[in-house]
């Protein structure tokens, strides 16, 4: 393919816009939720788009009637997918919960804003725990996919539908205000199927076939813990076949950053910057969040001599770090919570690291 | 080549718009390029700001901490930028609501520009300040080419608006010649 031509199918859009334009090549036809900035580009995109393709967008009276809403209309074995932002999450957590019992496919973006609270609206990935511990009750599992750039906000929209088919179980998106809100130009690459869509398992309504339902309550005998170890083999699975990572010039690093998302995006200049001064730098980027690249980690960890971890909040991911490694004390931490790291801060961080003073 | 610029100003004096058209000019000349925009309540506070980063290469961060160039179109932007920018940079101000003498630094390029009163007076429409503005910092830093601007005017500019297309080609091109004049 020539360059012309390449340049030509490049469309220049929003990240929160490139999740709805992924989400509709991926057959999402079905859209809820109530706004909340930064996601509320996601509506919007959604509003005006789906109703023109034979879809429906509906914006519900909270987040606990979205979700709820997702939850039915992923029984009846279609692909829908809702949005929202921290707190928005949190309320979608009993919903969340209910569809991991009951085994249901869906998509969840959070775009993620500062909190504990109502927090603001800075970019933040203070919900990683939230998102890649489960916040609802009961211990379940979800993929949580962690875009970096626009391009990816497109492909892994897709790769999310096919993941919660193939698991019959929510799949989450964890953005940021910078990733939801910047613009740059991305490919579209054709959606291309990794999943049968077909759901025999659907509610489609009996005729002409025996019923059966969709639950997540199981009260005869030990039938419960039969489901739990039913649910623990799926998320086992996931992690024996889904992680996903980026390995950014870690051939011969000294310094692995450890950093998803914004974050990691951020780092890429920093890294760049601290290379041209032949600092031996590089990062491992999660892609995916839960199944975590632990062992991975732990084959980088052996190589290197420190392991920055950057995080836009306290130190959430840095536990999995920890939990990945017992080079512990090739661990460090630079965190920003509820603000943006800038490459100059973390180019001296790793010129400090390298001995090379600020 | 890899150049930043931070644009700043009042909401509704178009900075959001020429950051996108700067960008989609970039993108059609086949480069790399970020666009991050100021959002949420900042939109309605009153100011509105956005940085552009255009590359050859793959872009890192879309966040420019210390930016090479900053076009600013009124004082409270001024005293926001004025520090970070870097040591050489290059400065493009609205001097129709900017005070040169606030600027003090020596070592930046400092394009002083009247934009509303060239917007008003000879392209017709202050409306068109920063579409004025927009044309000088491009013909100071050869970020693009002036005629990409012009040909990606009708992607930024609505079906309704489109009969103002020449004008906002008028207001580029009367930017661009005041920044050749004051070389």
């Amino acid at each position: 393919m020539n360059v012309a031509a390449r340049v030509e199918q490049r469309v220049f859009m929003k990240g929160n816009e490139a999740i709805c334009v992924g989400a509709i090549a991926a057959g999402c036809r079905f859209y809820y939720g109530y706004p909340i900035t930064p996601q509320n580009d996601i509506p919007e995109y959604m509003s005006a788009h789906l109703p023109t393709i034979g879809g429906t967008f509906l914006q519900a009276e909270s987040e606990v009637a979205t979700i709820n809403f997702i939850l039915g209309t992923s029984a009846s074995g279609k692909r829908v997918m809702t949005s929202s932002s921290g707190p928005g999450i949190s309320l979608m957590q009993e919903g969340l919960s209910y569809m991991a019992g009951s085994e249901l496919p869906a998509v969840v973006v959070n775009i993620s804003r500062s909190g504990p609270g109502l927090g603001g609206i800075a970019p933040s990935q203070g919900d990683y725990f939230q998102a890649v511990k489960c916040g609802g009750h009961g211990g379940y599992r979800m993929p949580v996919l962690a875009p970096h750039s626009v391009q990816e906000m497109y492909s892994l929209a897709m790769l999310a539908f096919d993941l919660a088919d193939k698991y019959r179980n929510p799949a989450m998106i964890l953005g940021d205000a910078i990733v939801g809100q910047m613009k740059e130009p991305f490919t579209q690459t054709p959606y291309v199927p990794t999943v049968s869509q077909e759901k025999p398992w659907a509610l489609t309504g009996c005729a002409g076939r025996p019923r059966q339902h969709v639950k997540s309550l199981y009260l005869k005998d030990n039938a419960i813990e039969v489901h739990n170890w039913k649910l623990h083999r799926k998320y086992l699975k996931m992690q024996e076949e889904e992680v996903r990572y980026e390995d950014y010039h870690l051939d011969g690093a000294k310094i692995a950053v450890v950093a998803f998302g914004t974050a990691a995006r951020v780092s890429k200049t920093a890294i760049q910057w601290a290379r041209r001064e032949g600092i031996a730098a590089g990062m491992l980027r999660p892609i995916t969040l839960f199944p975590f690249p632990g062992a991975q980690l732990e084959e980088i960890a052996k190589r290197v001599d420190v392991l920055l971890v950057i995080e836009m909040n306290t130190g959430q991911m840095l536990e999995d770090v920890k939990a990945s490694t017992t080079f512990h004390d090739k661990i460090r931490f630079l965190g920003k919570p509820c603000a943006m790291p800038t490459p100059e801060e973390i180019h001296g961080e790793l010129r400090k690291l390298a001995g090379r003073g600020r | 080549m890899t150049t930043d610029v931070i644009m700043a100003g009042f909401g509704g004096q178009g900075i959001l718009m020429i950051g996108n058209l700067l960008s989609i000019a970039a993108m059609e000349e086949g480069r790399h390029v970020t666009y991050f925009p100021a959002y949420g309540v900042e939109m309605r506070g009153g100011t509105a700001n956005c940085t552009v980063v255009l590359s050859d290469e793959e872009i890192g961060s879309p966040v420019v901490g210390r930016p090479r160039a900053c076009v600013v179109m009124n004082g409270p932007s001024l005293d926001r930028y004025l520090p970070a920018i870097r040591e050489g940079g290059d400065l493009v101000i609205n001097r129709s609501l900017v005070d040169p003498a606030k600027v003090g630094r020596k070592d930046l390029r400092l394009l002083a520009i009247p934009a509303n009163d060239i917007a008003r007076e000879v392209v017709g429409s202050q409306q068109l300040a920063s579409m004025v503005a927009l044309g000088a910092y491009v013909q100071r830093t050869g970020a693009v080419r002036m005629q990409t601007l012009f040909d990606c005017l009708p992607k930024v500019i609505s079906k309704k608006y489109e009969k103002f297309i020449p004008l906002n080609v008028n207001a580029l091109k009367e930017g661009e010649s005041f920044a050749r004049n004051h070389a």
